[in-house]
């Protein structure tokens, strides 16, 4: 086998607060080839933590430690910003939740895509905007020309995520990490942009790094899962085995959903058991 | 309990108006939980905000327990002695530089009632929260603890219908079971009325005994949390959204068809 595309060892990152040092990523150590990885947990688990620190995208006063951070080679941790400049977006780039609050609401879409196009080409304009348009096709907006020239409102939310996404394609990174990309998106629209993006996933041989909180939904649509709790990797298994998930803090994430074919008067509730945190 | 019949809901007017609701018909009887479930724009929370007199503008005929509404914001002295709500966003929900107890005072004050001090001890037991919370602030609270000040608000006048619009979707999935249990139990203590908005069909399927599936402000089916349990309604449209609800299957989104 290879050397994986992005390898973390030991990763911690913490925040100095007046109440003392608040650890939101205690150790997490993984491998990523070219592969969907899904991070799964509930919110304070520190999996966008995780995600943003692989990016160094930790904002201050937080600090980020690890014992090996590389991706294809490249050492994370100690890269000159220059270099890290490069990676973002180039070769590594990061979906975010809600595409109102990250799209630029006073450029029109084509401008924004343009941009982040020729941040890492050096292309014409005239090259960068037959290349966002047909980024845009690719994301399988109908009429790519309109959308261009629309204003980021004047969009649905799921074609701001299909916006985004295209945005971060067009690059052809070799990383994608998407942060609750579809969160915000109604839940067949959800599944509809989640098929874009493991096609284009597919067809380009990225590796993928899905964050979420849908347990269920990460188990189908990813290869390889990571559950997390307080900071730490709980339990690292197969999507396909997620039903048979030994921890009981999975376990216990998967019984406390309500479901729609067996119908119980009471659900089970999750019992935290403070050892977990404790053993590492 | 409640009537609802022929409903229809516009926001705005002219070329910018929005026909929220339309044609919406429903009837539904004491003790009973009731579901409307859709996807975003459906409609679904309009209904709830036009029973409560939030949204004003509406016609049709609508009445809560033997009492005519008329549009427009003002309910009898008594209305929201039968009826209350609870919102999505136990975030936003909830006065930031109020305590608990100012919380929870303020609808017995407003309804001119006495003991307010026993009231707010006895919703707070009610909803699982210890006499502790009572003179905390909100950002004191987790968001379920938020979200059960917020029930216990509702439940403080003593009301036979709650309405509840997206009660857990703010919520992560273990506090969601809590939550969700808290409602059940509270249901069955006190013979509540329950009318449950949600985009969520586990959720909607867990506390309700019928449930009206929306669509573009109109009602696309009514159907029993036993037809989508052995998974088959009717409409296409609650089929596609039942499969959707399953999770990702690559193969099955390219049947996906677009209702819009």
């Amino acid at each position: 086998m290879s050397a994986p595309l992005l390898s973390v060892r030991d990763l911690s990152v913490s925040f100095d607060t007046r109440k003392g040092v608040v650890e939101a990523v205690r150790g997490v150590s993984f491998d990523l080839g070219r592969e969907k990885l899904g991070i799964v947990g509930e919110s304070g688990s520190g999996k966008s933590q995780t995600g943003r620190a692989l990016l160094r995208l930790t904002p201050p006063p937080g600090r980020v430690a690890a014992k090996t951070l590389t991706f294809d080679g490249i050492d994370l941790l100690n890269a000159p910003d220059r270099q890290l400049r490069d990676l973002r977006g180039g070769r590594i780039s990061m979906v975010m939740q809600d595409p109102k609050y990250s799209l630029n609401p006073v450029m029109t879409v084509g401008r924004q895509i343009r941009e982040a196009y020729r941040a890492h080409a050096k292309v014409s304009k005239a090259a960068a905007k037959s290349k966002s348009l047909e980024m845009l096709e690719a994301v399988r907006i109908r009429d790519p020309e309109r959308v261009y020239r629309a204003y980021p409102h004047e969009v649905s939310g799921g074609m701001g995520q299909r916006i985004m996404i295209a945005m971060m394609l067009i690059t052809d990174p070799d990383l994608l990490i998407a942060d609750e990309p579809t969160s915000a998106l109604d839940v067949t629209v959800q599944l509809q942009v989640l098929a874009i993006l493991d096609d284009l996933v597919s067809q380009r041989g990225m590796g993928l790094i899905f964050i979420s909180h849908d347990l269920n939904l990460v188990a189908s649509f990813c290869d390889r899962i990571l559950v997390m709790y307080g900071g730490q990797v709980m339990e690292e298994l197969a999507a396909a085995e997620l039903h048979s998930a030994q921890h009981p803090y999975t376990r216990g994430l998967l019984n406390c959903l309500p479901r729609i074919d067996a119908r119980h008067e009471d659900l089970p509730v999750l019992t935290r058991d403070p050892a977990w945190l404790l053993s590492r | 309990m409640i009537d609802i019949q022929d409903l229809d809901v516009v926001f705005g007017t002219g070329a910018d108006s929005v026909h929220a609701v339309r044609k919406f018909s429903c009837r539904i009887s004491a003790g009973e939980a009731f579901g409307l479930v859709g996807e975003s724009g459906s409609g679904k929370s309009t209904v709830l905000r036009a029973l409560c007199g939030l949204a004003t503008g509406w016609g049709g005929q609508m009445t809560v327990d033997g009492e005519a509404l008329e549009p427009g914001p003002r309910r009898s002295d008594g209305f929201y002695k039968t009826l209350q709500m609870v919102f999505q966003d136990p975030y936003g929900s909830l006065h930031p530089r109020h305590t608990v107890n100012r919380i929870l005072s303020e609808p017995v004050a407003i309804q001119g009632l006495d003991n307010a001090g026993t009231r707010v001890e006895e919703a707070l037991e009610q909803v699982g929260l210890g006499q502790g919370f009572r003179f905390r602030f909100p950002h004191q609270l987790s968001g379920g603890q938020r979200q059960r000040v917020a029930i216990a608000r509702a439940l403080i006048l003593k009301p036979k219908i709650l309405l509840l619009d997206e009660p857990t979707s703010a919520l992560d999935v273990s506090v969601q079971a809590e939550v969700l249990n808290l409602l059940t139990r509270l249901r069955r203590e006190l013979s509540l009325t329950f009318v449950l908005v949600s985009h969520d069909l586990a959720v909607v399927s867990h506390i309700c005994d019928r449930i009206a599936v929306m669509r573009n402000g109109g009602m696309v089916e009514e159907v029993t949390a036993d037809d989508l349990a052995r998974g088959e309604p009717d409409a296409p449209y609650t089929r596609q959204l039942l499969l959707a609800s399953k999770g990702y299957d690559r193969a099955a989104i390219d049947q996906f068809e677009d209702f819009g």
